[in-house]
């Protein structure tokens, strides 16, 4: 068997992964496991899930998606358009965030199953005051939702207010 | 590197054999993804912010007590071998080590902690325990995340959380992982069924087959899908609730080879032995399929005189760039062969004085 990445060397090393339920079989020469990264099994192999992302996007966006009249968005942080976040699979700055928002929602459901964090804040000197703020802003974003019936975020919004609310109240007492 | 040639005669903190379920789990690793607020993450940034990065974390460096105490080594002074072996001492990804030389690596508590800047995010906040104990591996990780967090200001949006340079990551921006050892169900065949039951419940599964279709050492790793909506303490629960589900059935697929074919076993544990303990040759890749027979064997107590720390031990030692940092000095690979077998012939001859 030859390698599917160099496709001129015998291909030694068979790795298969899986991912989200699905067997993915990679038959690679060992420069090519090597340059994808896969040493031994104690190293920490990076994720596959970018390539499976790109191909999501793509299916998702690219159909119907962009006619050539429609200007593509593009992050004023670090130049990156959604065309190319939707190739690489990868942001270019935190801006990109903001920028491609309302976009990101459903892929974020896609890919996590959810589009709201829920866990730790940030610490330092500007989240003294975040806990909240953090408190009020969900509960008007939650009112939001519910305004434009928007009812997967309103219950995103909802779980999140409740799990807040709940460590809020374990942390009290301690520092 | 002087610290490197005498790291490379101690296995690493996290291999100690401690720890919970340590017959089956060899560690446990918690990753935290983190950027700097208003600064473009790093495949986006050229040379000079990435530069500009490291400074920073000098500087809370500077600040910080805790910060202080590790070793920081930018990527620019270390040499290919360096970088492997570091990879093999997980304190680097092999994504890091074909970075341009504009990252740097933070080294702290006894090589538990250690905090790749520059790779895929500013900063790779990484943390390993002996055995099963990601809670642990969560605390030490989180400490050093509230530590960089006081002097620098993270990227960080109320709906999305930790912001990360892959969408995979943001959020908590925590992985999980445990590696584990699961012989038993690799023999008896079980393991596709297990894999695609813990593949339900939010986990990836890792396995690494060399040629043939033996699962190279048999060991897997375990690791959280998704890192959004889920919180820290969550995600912790979930893979300690997979890897305890998994150590059942592989106990479970222990005993009924013990039941079913126990000549077969014992001779194959002991052949595995003795293959270590005489060998004139040894490659990596057949070190790691013996010693998880002898792994095994040792779990089953069939053999007594040998223990889970030396046996780990043998497993990082016998890796290329640790064999070549041992002797100090670069090999063809037969050569390695040939000094592998030797090293592991000379462990294996201490513990049964
Ligand atoms: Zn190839
Ligand atoms: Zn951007």
């Amino acid at each position: 068997m030859v390698c599917q990445d160099c496709k001129k060397q015998q291909a030694t090393v068979h790795l298969t992964q899986i991912v989200n339920n699905e067997k993915v079989v990679l038959s690679l020469c060992k420069d090519c496991a090597a340059k994808r990264g896969f040493h031994s099994p104690l190293d920490n192999v990076p994720f596959p899930l970018a390539e499976i992302l790109s191909g999501l996007i793509q299916q998702q966006f690219t159909p119907k998606g962009q006619s050539d009249d429609m200007p593509d968005l593009k992050c004023p942080g670090c130049g990156l358009t959604f065309t190319e976040f939707t190739h690489q699979g990868r942001f270019g700055c935190g801006e990109c965030y903001k920028t491609f928002r309302a976009q990101l929602e459903p892929i974020m459901r896609r890919i996590h199953g959810s589009s709201m964090h829920k866990g730790k804040l940030p610490v330092g000197e500007a989240a003294q005051t975040l806990p909240i703020k953090e408190e009020e802003r969900l509960e008007s974003e939650l009112k939001k939702a519910i305004d434009g019936e928007d009812f997967e975020r309103a219950a995103d919004l909802r779980d999140k207010l409740k799990a807040f609310k709940e460590s809020m109240l374990a942390t009290k007492g301690g520092n | 590197m002087i610290m490197f040639e005498e790291m490379s005669k101690h296995p690493s903190g996290w291999l100690s054999g401690q720890g919970e379920e340590s017959m089956v789990v060899l560690s446990s690793r918690v990753r935290l993804a983190r950027n700097l607020s208003g600064v473009a993450f790093p495949s986006a940034a050229g040379s000079d912010t990435k530069e500009k990065v490291v400074g920073y974390f000098e500087s809370a460096r500077s600040h910080s007590d805790k910060l202080s105490q590790g070793t920081l080594v930018k990527a620019g002074e270390l040499s290919q071998l360096d970088k492997e072996f570091l990879v093999e001492r997980h304190l680097m990804s092999p994504t890091f080590m074909q970075d341009d030389g504009f990252g740097a690596l933070y080294v702290g508590e006894n090589e538990q902690v250690a905090i790749m800047i520059n790779e895929e995010d500013h900063f790779r906040i990484q943390a390993l325990a002996p055995g099963l104990n990601a809670s642990k591996a969560l605390q030490l990780a989180g400490e050093y995340d509230n530590e960089i967090g006081k002097y620098l200001e993270l990227d960080y949006d109320p709906d999305f959380g930790f912001l990360t340079a892959c969408p995979t990551n943001v959020g908590t921006g925590m992985r999980a992982s445990v590696l584990i050892h699961l012989p038993g169900l690799v023999i008896t065949k079980d393991i596709e069924k297990v894999i695609s039951k813990i593949t339900k419940m939010g986990v990836v599964v890792r396995g690494f087959y060399g040629e043939g279709t033996d699962v190279l050492g048999n060991l897997f790793q375990i690791s959280n899908q998704t890192t959004l909506g889920i919180s820290e303490k969550e995600i912790l629960d979930m893979i300690t609730g997979v890897a305890k589900s998994i150590i059942e059935d592989e106990a479970a697929a222990r005993q009924r080879l013990m039941d079913e074919a126990s000549n077969q076993i014992v001779d194959k544990i002991w052949r595995a032995y003795g293959i270590l303990k005489f060998a004139r040759v040894l490659t990596s890749e057949e070190v790691m399929n013996l010693l998880s027979a002898v792994r095994l064997g040792v779990a089953m107590g069939i053999i007594d005189f040998i223990n889970i720390p030396l046996i780990n031990e043998i497993l990082l030692l016998s890796q290329p760039a640790h064999i070549q940092k041992y002797l100090a000095e670069e090999m063809n690979p037969d050569r390695r062969d040939v000094v592998r077998a030797e090293i592991v012939r000379t462990k294996l001859q201490q513990s049964q004085n």
